[in-house]
């Protein structure tokens, strides 16, 4: 069974679905990665974004991408209080450990109930022009299905590495986990700075929430699906790199491709799970983790 | 002192119809208990995977109770539910049914939907000795074979080979005799029990299997499983999945040019609406399974009536528009058993399991009697072929030839398009 035919197109396949893992990933690698709060219902979000992206694609038939983006300041506004919420709540009184992880838990589950009560329980697509086709260069196939995501992942991910990289508010983000009282000194506020960390968090969660529904049917609680997924790939990684989160992403999207075409699609999951633990033996620190 | 009198005549005659009432409600407590709605206890799965079929379920049987309570109820008495949402958790149903029974005290009880959400709860109302009457259990009496199990999709009696029986059929009598098959299964009890009896056939068939994969539930793109497919070059492709594997595999095998003679098999979701309408066309030519479609040879007395009412409700409570998959039989289920209870006359799970065994009903999914091990006595799990199918247009369904029933003979509406990439 094996080919050249077989094996280019699982290595674009892989490329292809490792990028939307990523822009699944990016919310979490700030949120998690960098201000080290276990937001484990960041999935669940992103099932969130989905549903009003499929919102606005039926009833006003916009393009489930830019759907997506125009949410982005939303769901920002919505980060922003959720993590007040859990500031006053649980950082502040050093509970956020136990108490914190329960909290987002519930979260999870109230999100659900809402899209439940709001859209039903009913399994949602969207439609775009570009959805069942498929561009083809020499033997590869390239499903627009599966491109759109992946270059909306790449121009996101390449956003928010250029942004925490190269702007004041971005270096402080990325200060803000390793020393809080440098920051104060540097004349920033360490909650002001988490609340922008966690309110682009969550924005990507809409634009991965458009690529989601664009790929599949989703329905409430389909999020649980990719806790462990998502969680893999930050700590693979190296917990709070954005370039080291692209990087677990396509490695994930990858082995999952070549297990999928070559061995039996129900090792893919064992094999993604088996490439974090082998990285974590040589590099405990992940990808582009700092020890 | 006539006064007096008459105060002490109306003090003892309040007296004696004082004691007259109590004595009657003491001599026959079995009026006061007329009275007292009959409990029917369930689990179902309101959230989680399965929920889009759990509330669509229970829509259909809250249908089913209103219709019951306005004709008088059972055995006189008014119908009410007890039940839980198990949220699609295995672990939540035995549980849920201990509660039903030892502390909510219900009369009755039915199943959650689905063999995962059924088999926990089994041993539970074995040891009680209950009829269970259950709803889309795949093959869930194999193991416990218990005389009071009753089960309402049409499998047949040899639930596993009865399944996909019909795409054999179909398969074998066309002139161009298919060769090769490739079994794809989602990770699950149910789609592995549908392909493995798929697996069985196709032995049967003398068909050499050239793929037999599963994969987990949560796979986001099904392009390379599709492409390793294509590369077996099989004539048959017959895949057991849910909605979400449906979708991403029909749309892999249209975007890769995947095209056996023939594609298809028991692809939960390929009934919905929501997945009809979005995939439209790309479903031309596949024959997957079905339980009811707006067939003129489907047409049962009540079923026209009952969809429409299912149909009102649905968009309130956001579940499939159509719901011609599981709704009718989430009806027929509880029609079964109220007919039953009330021909028996009492609760008696003895009698009502015996009624049950020895009887044919009629039903909004039409006559139903059942084989020994609860099955139904003949399968009629129905072979679609989806035609003629527009792009994003939900009236389509409500009309007939859209998907033509092909298998059994005596419901077929329409000829069979052989092979699958002459009715694209």
């Amino acid at each position: 069974m094996f080919s050249i035919d077989l094996l280019s197109n699982a290595l674009v396949a892989g490329l292809l679905l490792g990028g939307f893992y990523a822009a699944v990933a990016l919310g979490l690698s700030i949120v998690f990665g960098q201000l080290d709060i276990v937001n484990i219902a960041h999935p669940a979000f992103v099932i969130l974004g989905s549903y009003v992206v499929y919102m606005t694609n039926t009833a006003l038939g916009w393009d489930p991408v830019l759907a997506g983006v125009l949410f982005t300041p939303l769901f920002f506004a919505l980060g922003v209080a959720v993590y007040r919420i859990y500031y006053a709540g649980f950082e502040r009184t050093g509970r956020e450990s136990l108490a914190g992880l329960a909290f987002f838990f519930g979260i999870m589950f109230i999100l659900e109930v809402v899209i439940i009560l709001i859209y039903g329980v009913d399994y949602r697509l969207v439609e775009a022009a570009y959805i069942g086709q498929t561009l083809r260069i020499g033997i590869i196939d390239l499903p627009y299905r599966m491109l759109v995501p992946f270059i909306t992942a790449m121009a996101m991910t390449g956003g928010i590495a250029f942004y925490l990289s190269r702007t004041f508010t971005g270096r402080a983000i990325l200060a803000v986990s390793q020393d809080r009282l440098a920051l104060e000194l540097m004349g920033a506020n360490p909650i002001r700075i988490k609340s922008l960390a966690f309110g682009i968090g969550l924005a990507t969660a809409a634009v991965a929430g458009a690529l989601l529904i664009i790929i599949g049917p989703v329905e409430p609680s389909f999020g649980r699906l990719y806790i462990g997924r998502v969680f893999a790939i930050v700590i693979l990684g190296g917990m709070g790199s954005i370039k080291g989160t692209l990087l677990a992403a396509l490695l994930i999207g990858v082995s999952e491709s070549f297990v999928q075409t070559f061995v039996g699609p129900s090792w893919a999951d064992a094999v993604a799970f088996s490439v974090l633990l082998l990285t974590l033996v040589v590099r405990p620190q992940g990808l582009y983790g700092r020890l | 002192m006539l006064r007096i009198n008459i105060t002490c005549l109306r003090a003892w005659v309040l007296a004696g119809v004082l004691a007259v009432s109590l004595a009657a409600v003491a001599a026959f407590p079995s009026t006061a208990r007329a009275a007292e709605p009959i409990k029917i206890g369930f689990s179902m799965t309101l959230t989680g995977g399965l929920a889009a079929n759990g509330k669509a379920a229970l829509v259909a049987m809250e249908i089913w109770r209103e219709d019951i309570n306005k004709k008088g109820g059972l055995l006189g008495r008014q119908v009410e539910f007890v039940y839980y949402d198990d949220s699609t958790n295995p672990a939540n149903v035995p549980g849920i049914y201990t509660k039903l029974l030892n502390i909510d005290k219900v009369d009755l009880v039915v199943s959650s939907y689905g063999t995962n959400l059924i088999a926990p709860a089994m041993p539970i109302i074995m040891k009680k000795k209950l009829v269970f009457m259950t709803l889309f259990g795949l093959a869930v009496n194999d193991r416990f074979k218990y005389d009071r199990f009753f089960q309402i999709m049409p499998s047949g009696p040899e639930p596993k080979t009865d399944w996909s029986r019909g795409f054999f059929q179909l398969a074998m009598s066309q002139s161009d005799t298919p060769k090769t098959i490739a079994l794809l299964a989602t990770d699950s009890e149910f789609s592995k029990n549908a392909v493995a009896g798929a697996r069985t056939n196709a032995k049967k068939a003398g068909l050499e299997i050239v793929y037999d994969k599963t994969f987990k539930p949560g796979t986001a793109d099904f392009s390379p499983i599709v492409r390793a497919i294509k590369a077996t070059n099989p004539d048959l492709v017959y895949v057991g999945c849910y909605p979400p594997g449906a979708a991403g595999i029909v749309r892999a095998a249209n975007e890769l040019g995947l095209e056996p003679k023939m594609f298809g098999g028991s692809m939960v979701g390929l009934q919905y609406a929501a997945l009809l309408t979005k995939l439209g066309p790309q479903l031309n030519g596949m024959v997957n399974y079905d339980f009811w479609a707006p067939e003129p040879t489907l047409d049962f007395p009540g079923i026209e009536a009952f969809l429409e009412e299912y149909q009102a409700k649905a968009r309130e409570a956001g579940t499939d528009a159509l719901g011609h998959y599981l709704p009718p039989y989430a009806y027929a289920y509880l029609e079964i058993l109220g007919q039953a209870v009330n021909a028996v006359g009492s609760l008696d799970q003895g009698k009502i399991a015996d009624y049950i065994h020895k009887t044919t009903f009629d039903t909004v999914v039409g006559p139903v009697s059942f084989a020994k091990n609860g099955e139904w006595a003949k399968t009629r799990v129905l072979m679609v072929q989806f035609q003629n199918l527009e792009a994003n247009n939900v009236d389509q369904f409500h009309k007939p030839g859209k998907r033509v029933v092909l298998y059994p003979a005596e419901v077929k509406s329409g000829d069979f398009i052989y092979p699958y990439n002459r009715a694209r």
